[in-house]
């Protein structure tokens, strides 16, 4: 098995520690033929504004839409979150538009907001920790989709998602590969695995 | 479902954002348009500046932190994260710099500084990113709360000597911190006048505890491409993007640069017929109380 990290820009050095942590060869990817020798693909954190700029300019996107299709499992951590959804709540960036979502960017406010906390996850005992920067979250979910965990809007009391899956796409809205929490990446493995 | 235990403004969450930034292009800008092109071309954050540091050298006087009405034009340009830089030591610009929102503080040496002492980073919920020489003076600047470093090459010269130097000589310090037993690490720690617990730690992991990216100097794509390889973080471009011919070409081949630095093919695609670089300066022509990356050490 073979996992790529997509490595336009971001954090995607700490997602291959953690496949690395749980026996699985990473690999990074940059083109579309290093992404068709991978079983699955991680978007790591970053600015989705950079990473969607760059997947755009060297082709990556019809390529990473293709595989998804075909079933390739797929993982998003906050930027990565961000490119896996339909669309947001701003002006209009390049995205994959895999998964059936809205994201709202900074949806916590800035920098100074960002925040860590536990969070309890559907079909975990334990809750995980959490660290939100510059965090988004799900502002609507189309009915595919599966809610994992939220967080509540403090401006209405209304849930907003934060970890989500639908089939063997994955996405947080934090940063698990920060303070080396598999449990996500356990998933995308399993998926794969499954597969 | 919900959340326990909320934490912000902690060592996690500041070094986080800079996690974040890595392999990516951080922009001096001086207004929103310039701004709106940075994150077109895409970098990942912008510095919201008055002046580029090539100006704040020709101008001379003093130079202060932007105009807080400049600050607020810049953040409500862009999605990206926005930072501003303070001067060494002036805690109040930095407390008005996180009023505004801004999301990360340079407490930069291209300001005029205001105390040989810095600012008490830990103090704040913002971030900040200190410049260094060496690996005692970043040292010292995340014992004072920096959750990011970046060298500090020579500002607003379009020469990257300075930051190569800065690079080449805070890899072979950690080099040398890597293979010393317990007696040598406190002569260490004096020699480098550094905390004791970090020397420490950095001789543990081989690296700082910290993000660290390469700034002071940046002119081409081949720039970033030898401080990517030279193993920085990512870059900061002052004065090289917008003192250049044609900054949205420039910005979008030094990002461009920056993802693909062990490529030297796309290197060479990106940076054929850019248009003119900045006009550089010799080091040596400098007057030494120019030089600005001996100012806060």
């Amino acid at each position: 098995m073979k996992v790529g990290a997509l490595a336009l820009q971001g954090d995607f050095r700490e997602h291959l520690a953690m496949l690395a942590s749980l026996g699985v060869q990473g690999v990074e990817v940059r083109t579309p033929e290093e992404l068709a020798a991978v079983d699955a693909l991680i978007i790591p954190g970053g600015e989705s504004t950079t990473i969607g700029k760059l997947a755009d300019l060297y082709g990556l996107i019809d390529p990473i839409r293709r595989r998804v299709a075909e079933g390739m499992p797929i993982l998003g951590t906050c930027a990565g979150m961000i490119f896996l959804a339909s669309g947001t709540t701003g002006p209009d960036q390049p995205q994959l538009a895999v998964l059936d979502v809205v994201v709202e960017r900074n949806a916590f406010g800035r920098q100074v907001e960002s925040f860590e906390a536990d969070l309890a996850i559907a079909g975990r005992d334990e809750p995980v920790h959490a660290v939100f920067i510059r965090a988004p979250w799900i502002h609507k979910t189309g009915a595919a989709v599966e809610v994992l965990a939220s967080v509540v809007d403090p401006a209405n009391g209304e849930d907003r998602p934060v970890v989500v899956r639908q089939g063997n796409i994955l996405a947080t809205s934090f940063h698990p590969e920060l303070i080396g929490e598999t449990w996500i990446h356990e998933l995308l493995v399993e998926a794969v695995a499954a597969g | 479902m919900t959340t326990a235990n909320t934490e912000r403004g902690t060592d996690l969450v500041k070094r986080g954002l800079a996690e974040m930034l890595k392999g990516g292009v951080i922009m001096d800008v001086v207004n929103a348009e310039q701004a709106k092109i940075a994150e077109e071309a895409g970098a990942v954050s912008v510095m919201a500046l008055e002046r580029v540091p090539a100006d704040i050298r020709a101008t001379g006087g003093v130079a202060r932190m932007a105009d807080p009405a400049k600050v607020r034009e810049i953040i409500d340009a862009v999605s990206i994260p926005v930072m501003a830089k303070s001067r060494i030591g002036h805690f109040v610009e930095a407390q008005v710099l996180q009023s505004l929102g801004v999301d990360y503080i340079d407490e930069s040496e291209v300001l005029t500084p205001v105390d040989d002492n810095h600012i008490d980073k830990w103090n704040f919920t913002v971030p900040f990113v200190c410049g260094a020489k060496d690996l005692g003076e970043a040292v010292r600047r995340i014992g004072e709360g920096a959750a990011m470093i970046r060298t500090k090459g020579e500002p607003g010269t379009g020469n990257v000597v300075e930051a190569v130097k800065h690079m080449r000589l805070m890899n072979k310090q950690i080099r040398e911190l890597a293979v010393m037993d317990e007696n040598e690490l406190m002569g260490a720690a004096k020699e480098l006048r550094a905390p004791y617990h970090l020397l420490r730690e950095i001789a543990e992991t081989g690296k700082l505890p910290v993000v660290n990216f390469a700034a002071g100097g940046i002119a081409t794509p081949a720039d970033a491409a030898l401080m990517m390889q030279l193993g920085c973080d990512g870059v900061f471009v002052g004065s090289g993007i917008f003192k250049s011919g044609d900054p949205s070409e420039r910005a979008r081949a030094i990002v461009e640069a920056t993802t693909f630095y062990q490529d030297a093919a796309k290197v060479a695609k990106v940076s054929a017929g850019l248009g003119e670089a900045m006009v550089g300066i010799n080091i040596d022509t400098l007057a030494p109380a120019d030089r600005m990356q001996d100012r806060g050490l």
